[in-house]
């Protein structure tokens, strides 16, 4: 299983599955974090835009259907919806509008240390009216929960750049399964690299954590950034969409930094339970279908017309099998 | 979304740095990592640098990029 995004899309931009030897397949796991994101997620961060907060995110987050509305149809509608490329944007917009600000805390280890940056920025300036709605998630967790039940899987790639923050002992939990990963890189050198290890090891039954990615990843991963992480947030149980809730695997705002947390700050209420839409962006999460076997892939659903995360973002399984095939 | 970016940093200013590649210069957050130093090759992640990388490395890289085979 390739746990990343970016490695889903550079496999398939790299036509790699087509090279694999008979027997061996990649499955995409669930390490897009547009596509993780529940609905429940998207209906809050579109009741706070609704109240006229400023809502900064990541573009990808945009065109996300909630429940109702995504936040590109609010902002269609005309709420303050701006997508920016570093939470730093987001805290120039606050320092700029004087408005409230809302950044959609989103992404994994490598993306948290950032965003955690920013809040003590905003602290430093005494900006008192930028806020985070948290929906970060964690991977080891999130592996944890997978491999508890027999997936079939025979090893992980492992992303490059969230070990670049947790190091490869991150992993080591996988070998008490009698599974092997490798870190990788994101060229089709380090891909295929990477997959020949993991089949070395695995037909050899060794199972180790390797980094193949030394230049970038050390073996402690980067300890500052931990550093800055914890200090502003805490593992909280969280909700993945196809995995369900998963024990430590979310970041919180710590109770001590609440004036920077977004749901401690505002009343959000948000309406009530998600319409059946046939999606089955979370079974694909979970490795158990490839996207064709979802009847609306590429049909009522496609990267022009997405009904599911799967398909919203570039870095989604479902929109890669329709771009690169 | 864990897209990461190589570029060389060329100034710094306290918890920032001003980092450039291929002709693009921004300005970055350098509190999460260690020692940054001038002509650091760092990889750079939704404004921060996350990680410094081998030169040789960043140019590797950056030849991926160059070539367009890769943008995530």
């Amino acid at each position: 299983m390739e746990v990343c995004g970016t490695h889903t899309v550079a496999i398939r931009r790299f036509g790699l599955q087509r090279l694999l030897p008979a027997g061996v397949k990649l499955v995409s796991g669930p390490g897009c974090p547009v596509c993780v994101t529940p609905d429940s997620y998207i209906d809050e961060a579109v009741a706070l835009a609704r109240q006229g907060v400023v809502i900064a995110s990541f573009g990808d987050m945009l065109r996300v259907p909630g429940s109702r509305s995504s936040l590109e149809k609010e902002r269609a509608a005309g709420a303050d919806i701006r997508a920016v490329y570093s939470p730093l944007d987001a805290l120039q917009i606050a320092a700029e509008t004087g408005r409230e600000t809302v950044f959609l805390a989103v992404g994994f280890e490598t993306t948290a240390p950032g965003i955690a940056a920013a809040a003590m920025k905003a602290l430093e300036n005494k900006l008192d009216n930028f806020s985070l709605l948290t929906a970060l998630r964690l991977v080891p967790p999130a592996l944890k929960a997978l491999i508890a039940v027999d997936t079939g899987l025979s090893g992980f790639l492992l992303p490059g750049h969230v070990s670049a923050i947790i190091g490869r002992k991150a992993y080591d939990f996988l070998l008490q399964h009698r599974l092997s990963g490798v870190i990788s890189g994101f060229s089709a050198e380090d891909i295929i690299s990477s997959l020949l290890l993991l089949l070395e090891m695995h037909n050899k039954d060794i199972y180790k954590i390797l980094n193949n990615y030394p230049a970038a990843v050390r073996d402690s991963g980067n300890e500052k950034s931990r550093t800055v992480l914890a200090e502003v947030f805490e593992p909280v149980d969280a909700e993945w969409r196809g995995l369900g809730f998963i024990a430590g695997s979310g970041l919180n705002v710590r109770p001590a930094y609440a004036g920077l947390d977004s749901r401690r700050r505002f009343t959000i209420k948000t309406e009530s339970a998600s319409p059946q839409r046939g999606c089955r962006c979370g079974d694909v999460l979970r490795g158990l279908i490839d996207p064709p076997a979802c009847p609306l892939f590429n049909k009522a659903c496609r990267p022009d017309q997405p009904l599911g995360p799967c398909m919203v973002s570039s870095e989604g399984s479902c929109s890669a099998w329709v771009t690169y095939g | 979304m864990c897209l990461a970016v190589p570029m060389k940093v060329v100034e710094i200013n306290g918890d920032m740095a001003v980092v450039e590649s291929a002709g693009l210069r921004r300005e970055v957050g350098i509190m999460l990592l260690s020692n940054v130093k001038l002509n650091d090759w760092v990889l750079i992640h939704a404004g921060f640098a996350i990680t410094k990388l081998t030169k040789k490395q960043a140019r590797e890289t950056l030849a991926i990029f160059a070539e367009g085979q890769f943008f995530g």
